[in-house]
């Protein structure tokens, strides 16, 4: 690890306002990806303001009749909360088909969110990557992309957003809260909070330099069925080729989000007309447009299925 | 250099350490409290599982400046030699282990895969969300899946818990 320096935030402005004075600082909530990273030295800042002790810790409902998650919720809380598993199962069952024990009590809300890709170029510091260094080329490229994405991609990054509550969060409509360097807040809809590729992977989401996050919010239950349906490669402990975040109505209308598939959760609201025409319907339109290599095409197969299995438990 | 003072095993500990200090390391190196055991050092097998204020995490992954004033409880806490905790107990008796170097990370999510279930904490096979979560072998595996075991023993792992939640297995 390159040496560092450290402090505590006394409150979520003072830690935006550090953040903008110190170049190179970056915040730490839990800690699980960023130390794994810069004990690879994938990551190196040169001061960390740890945001723990902010008492953005709680989950309250909100005057709209939704629930507001504080940015340091750890995810073992959030899918403990009543709340959670009685209205939004599909964000409980996301978060517990994550990591693991272990992990889930340290990682919190916005770390989740923030998680950086496990392509395994990213992590091979001798090899070429646009995202870990700009302009530098993407070994995944003709690399070894079962893992990779298969939609949404571009000439400069094909790779996949890891993270399984961020796909239950996309399939409601959740909401990033910031505050930034100068105290303003700001509300950021989860579908324009994470970015494709194109021309810049290293530029992942719509936070600016030193942008903080506050909470997460969730509008008002939905009602409906509700899945997480995640296949990987071993039963626990590893992340996802492709999952299916899903709430599914009564009437067959519903929502669905993909996680192992994008840059992104990958959610494609026009094509959720097509649901109660079934899986094989729906899952075209969703991925309509994909581009496969050889190696990951087996995913729009995978996620096709998928679909079909949640659709057929949603029916009961 | 950074302060440090952390409640180990109900003693309290003070430390002067480079603040880039994991936990894990500072528990070995600074505080001598080998049993704690590096495996993978990016948390992805579970030798380094230890209780903070009460909860299991990997200590491979946490610095130990942010857990200034909080109190840690290691494998030489649960236990001592003469006196078993009575999870290190039931993985003698059912042959937990064989090298013994995942054992005592295993052993501390043990006692916190009880009392996660004891907290209704629910897991990825816990089939009725809303629910009280059952002790049962299917959820016992999925909640010990965050600590891999190269000797492969996880059937007499499973045995052990089992024992100690009170239930023949
Ligand atoms: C072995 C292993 C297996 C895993 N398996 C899975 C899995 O199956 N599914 C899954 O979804 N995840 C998985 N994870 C990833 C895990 O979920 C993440 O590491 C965790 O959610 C990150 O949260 P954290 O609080 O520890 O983040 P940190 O490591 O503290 O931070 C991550 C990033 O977020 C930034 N940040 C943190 N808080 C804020 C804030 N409030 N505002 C702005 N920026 C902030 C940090 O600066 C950093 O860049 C796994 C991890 C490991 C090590
Ligand atoms: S796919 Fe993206 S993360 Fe992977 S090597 Fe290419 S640029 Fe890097
Ligand atoms: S040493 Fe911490 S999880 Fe492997
Ligand atoms: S007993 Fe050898 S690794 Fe588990």
């Amino acid at each position: 690890m390159r040496p560092f320096t450290y402090e505590r935030a006394a409150s979520p402005a003072d830690a935006a306002r550090a953040a903008s004075r110190q170049p190179g600082a970056r915040f730490i909530a839990g800690g699980t990806n960023l130390l794994d990273l810069m004990k690879l030295q994938i990551e190196t800042p040169a001061h960390l303001i740890d945001v723990n002790r902010l008492g953005l810790d709680r989950i309250e409902p909100t005057p709209e009749g939704g629930l507001r998650i504080g940015a340091l919720v750890r995810n073992t809380d959030l899918a403990a909360d009543a709340r959670v598993r009685h209205d939004y199962g599909v964000l409980a069952r996301a978060l517990l088909a994550g990591a693991s024990g272990q992990l889930r009590n340290k990682a919190t809300t916005a770390g989740n969110l923030l998680q950086r890709t496990r392509c395994p170029y990213f992590y091979d510091t001798a090899q070429p990557c646009n995202k870990r260094q700009p302009g530098s080329g993407c070994a995944a490229i003709g690399g070894v992309t079962r893992q990779l994405a298969v939609i949404g991609a571009s000439e400069a990054c094909i790779a996949t957003h890891p993270s399984d509550m961020a796909v239950a969060m996309r399939a409601l409509d959740a909401v990033v809260e910031t505050v930034r360097a100068d105290g303003a807040t700001r509300r950021i809809p989860i579908a324009e909070f994470h970015r494709l590729p194109g021309e810049t992977p290293h530029v992942e989401t719509a936070l600016e330099a030193g942008e903080l996050i506050t909470a997460v919010t969730l509008p008002p239950p939905l009602g409906g069925h509700h899945a997480y349906r995640k296949v990987r490669d071993r039963a626990s402990y590893a992340f996802a080729l492709v999952s299916v975040a899903a709430v599914v109505q009564r009437d067959g209308s519903g929502r669905v989000a993909l996680g192992g598939v994008a840059h992104r959760p990958w959610r494609v609201e026009a094509a959720e007309a097509e649901l109660p025409r079934g899986a094989k319907r729906a899952m075209a339109a969703i991925l309509d447009g994909a581009r496969p290599t050889h190696e990951n095409a087996f995913k729009l197969t995978l996620a096709e299925r998928t679909l079909a299995s949640v659709l057929a438990e949603a029916r009961g | 250099m950074s302060r440090v003072t952390l409640r180990v095993n109900g003693e309290e500990r003070s430390l002067e350490l480079d603040p880039r200090t994991t936990l894990l390391d500072a528990l070995r190196e600074q505080l001598q409290l080998t049993g704690s055991k590096k495996g993978c050092d990016h948390g992805q097998c579970g030798a380094c599982t230890v209780m903070v204020e009460g909860r299991r995490i990997y200590s491979c992954l946490t610095l130990a400046v942010m857990h200034d004033g909080e109190a840690v409880t290691t494998i030489e806490g649960l236990g001592r030699p003469d006196a078993l905790h009575p999870m290190q107990a039931a993985f003698v008796k059912h042959d937990g282990y064989q090298c013994g170097y995942c054992t005592p990370g295993q052993i501390c999510a043990s006692v916190a895969t009880l009392q996660e279930i004891e907290a209704g904490i629910p897991s990825h096979v816990t089939a009725d969300l809303t629910a009280a979560p059952q002790l049962t072998a299917e959820e016992i595996r999925e909640r010990m899946s965050g600590n891999i075991c190269r000797c492969g023993a996880y059937s007499n792992i499973v045995e052990a818990i089992t024992e100690v939640a009170g239930r023949p297995a």
